[in-house]
């Protein structure tokens, strides 16, 4: 008996088609398919493919897919391919050391973005840096006078800049652990979040925007230690702010808005309204390409080196990694708010939003898009994870096992594993793909305040209120 | 004690005593060493009640005199960072635990059951009869004085019809009857303009729950808000909403 054929037509996610269509067996497993698309396109190192007909995955052959949608065998069939990042990254299983040191809860930890140093912040008003090949203390930071609320790594991982509870902001030279340059004072009340200008937009690394309590906005110049711009029209606190790679600022604030400003000049571009409560979080789909900047998570090595280049190579390598993530459209922005919703939005073209995301039980603490931009992660205090699809916001799976609020989430930078921290001091990695629990990695005394995902993939930091840092590795 | 005005007169007219003022000084200064000997020699009820009072003014004397010392002494406490270091997305919120609200959720259900609320406004002077209702006069001679007329903000049903004013006791001017009230949100701190549904309650007296009279405290349907203004003099309804 022959078997069935069947004509396909390989396109990929943009709708470009590859190639003309061709019939292959209905059995046809997604590994034949993988062998089939990169000869097609001619790619000299294999690279691992994820199909899709009409937004379900093959698993296991065309014909089982076939099947339980119902479609013909008479048509040309599409068949979308994704490519899956080359590279792998390890789940972490064990606490390879816990970091004591400060005298405080840990309130904000954060990789640099070549995934050298580590940097975290603590209620006892220092900033430290850790030394990740001894897993020992490097410097102390002294200078805040009150709680460290953010840190930022500038996207060439030459400064950090932090902000406190007085409303102060200092710069680090993580090398020294001594300060840079003046401190940026001028908010009245406490910073809320601090964001730097993107590599691509000036590889100086030379303005950071930070926002406050105060419903201001401050972009500080931060080779002349002084503010540039002020931009005011939030009626409340503000909450997050995110420089998009397209020279916008987007901004979120208590008083249930999300503002557009043009970083160039400080004028606001538009309003994006309907959240019913205080909008708590914004995540970009070019955030993690933002934040790594020049480096390639490809190309991590076991040690981790700084970058090199000069600036010009530097802001090449920025521009053409953000240029092909953010793909054909504009960046898209989903917020997360206290009225158990968040919005998935298209702020450079529209006002109204793509998607509304509900199905929380409770006030929405964290989204995160996850680094090739398919899939949102939202955290959430009513102890669940959800997973959504990155383009269309459609809802896909629920990863459950917390039993306290969860706080923070980060990405692995293949974007196949989710790391997540919660108020009942565990950590918990997930595998997105089964949409499992991977590894529970219990350690942390009391509650878990900040996670971070190293941007070379081995190892995640966790600090909580129980005044220590733990490293974790596979 | 003077009965009249004569000694401020007979002042004005002809001045102090020569040595008033002296005197004035010297008495206010034996009557410390007066009071304590009085305190000492006085026996049986007069000495017990003067007592008890002497003591209830000691101790206000020495806890002004303690708040005034600590005024002096209190740079030192600023320079410590407080205890409790929470991120920034916990700093506005109050952190429940679960646990918690879940009976809280209970607890609340039974106080409305009940007819209690935790209310912004717990002490509301009660408004007595006379300030609320005011005496219409009827009849040929104008001696009849049965009817009442409502002289505060009252709120009448959508369904509401008038009994034939023959027989109507208690008269709600039109003027006077509100449907709308500005309720603002405590934690947003927006306020909307919403129709109101109902009285729930009027912390004075049931008979003005009944007639739908809304005073400062009362208690107004919809989401249960608390009125907080007085609406007879301002023209408009202004309450909080009960979260």
């Amino acid at each position: 008996m022959d078997e069935e054929r069947v004509l396909i037509q390989l396109q990929d996610e943009s709708g470009e088609v590859l190639g003309s269509p061709f019939d292959v067996p209905l059995d046809i497993s997604p590994d034949k398919l993988q062998l089939v698309c990169n000869a097609l396109l001619q790619k000299e190192e294999p690279v691992p493919f994820l199909f899709f007909v009409k937004d379900a995955e093959v698993v296991s052959s065309l014909g089982s897919c076939v099947q339980t949608l119902g479609l013909e065998t008479e048509q040309v069939l599409p068949v979308v391919y994704q490519p899956q990042a080359v590279f792998r990254v390890r789940a972490v299983a064990r606490c390879t050391s816990s970091l004591e040191g400060h005298t405080e809860a840990v309130i904000s930890v954060a990789f640099s973005p070549t995934g050298k140093y580590l940097a975290s912040g603590s209620g006892d008003t220092t900033v430290r840096f850790w030394d990740l090949s001894t897993e020992t203390p490097h410097h102390t930071a002294r200078g805040h006078t009150h709680w460290v609320l953010s840190i930022a790594w500038s996207p060439d991982g030459k400064k950090l800049a932090s902000g406190c509870k007085n409303s102060q902001i200092f710069l680090w030279d993580p090398i020294t652990g001594s300060q840079i340059g003046k401190t940026l004072t001028g908010h009245t009340k406490w910073i809320t979040w601090l964001c730097w200008e993107p590599l691509h937009l000036n590889p100086e690394c030379r303005y950071l925007a930070s926002t406050s309590k105060d419903c201001s906005i401050r972009i500080w110049d931060t080779v002349l230690g002084r503010c540039d711009k002020i931009l005011t029209g939030h009626t409340q606190s503000v909450t997050c702010v995110k420089w998009g790679g397209d020279g916008l600022l987007y901004t979120s604030s208590q008083d249930r808005t999300i503002k557009v400003w043009r970083a160039k000049d400080g004028v606001q571009c538009r309003t994006l309204q309907g959240h019913a409560h205080w909008v708590n979080t914004l995540a970009l789909s070019t955030d993690y390409v933002l934040r790594t900047g020049a480096f390639e998570p490809a190309t991590a090595t076991i040690n981790p080196q700084d970058l090199t280049g000069s600036l010009e190579e530097i802001k090449e390598k920025a521009l053409k990694r953000y240029n092909s993530v953010r793909g054909e459209g504009h960046e898209r922005l989903v917020s997360g708010s206290d009225d158990f919703t968040m919005f998935l939005w298209n702020p450079a073209e529209e006002k109204k939003p793509v998607a509304r995301l509900t199905g929380h039980q409770a006030l929405v603490n964290e989204v995160l898009f996850s680094p090739d931009t398919r899939l949102i992660a939202s955290a959430s205090f009513d102890k669940s994870i959800k997973i959504w699809d990155g383009k269309t916001g459609k809802y896909l799976t629920s990863l459950r096992g917390h039993v306290g609020p969860v706080y923070q989430v980060a990405w692995s930078a293949d974007s196949r594993l989710l790391v997540s921290g919660s108020s009942d001091s565990t950590l918990k990695v997930w595998d997105i793909k089964k949409g499992k629990l991977n590894a529970d990695l219990p350690g942390h005394a009391d509650e878990v305040f900040a996670v971070d995902w190293s941007p070379d993939g081995q190892r995640v930091a966790s600090g909580g209120k129980d005044k220590c840092l733990r490293i974790w590795r596979k | 004690m003077p009965q009249n005005e004569h000694i401020e007169l007979h002042r004005k007219r002809h001045g102090y005593r020569l040595d008033h003022h002296e005197r004035k000084r010297k008495k206010e200064s034996r009557e410390v060493h007066e009071r304590s000997h009085k305190a000492r020699k006085m026996i049986g009820l007069k000495a017990k009640l003067y007592h008890k009072q002497r003591h209830a003014e000691k101790i206000q004397m020495k806890k002004t005199i303690k708040m005034h010392e600590q005024r002096k002494s209190k740079q030192k406490d600023d320079d410590k960072t407080p205890e409790g270091a929470v991120p920034a997305y916990l700093l506005d919120r109050e952190g429940q635990s679960r646990a918690k609200v879940l009976s809280n959720m209970i607890k609340q259900k039974r106080k409305e059951k009940a007819g209690k609320w935790e209310v912004p406004l717990p002490k509301v002077r009660a408004q007595g009869e006379t300030e609320v209702l005011k005496v219409i006069r009827t009849g040929k001679r104008q001696k009849k004085a049965w009817k009442r007329m409502v002289t505060k903000v009252c709120f009448v049903g959508d369904g509401f019809t008038r009994k034939p004013p023959k027989y109507e006791r208690f008269i709600r001017p039109m003027g006077l009857r509100f449907k709308k009230a500005h309720v603002t949100h405590p934690e947003l701190k927006a306020t909307f303009c919403l129709p109101i549904l109902g009285v729930k309650k009027n912390p004075s007296s049931s008979l003005y729950t009944t007639l739908g009279v809304i005073t400062k405290g009362t208690v107004i349907w919809g989401k249960y808000a608390q009125v907080t203004n007085n609406p007879e003099n301002d023209g408009c309804i202004n309450a909080v909403l009960l979260v």
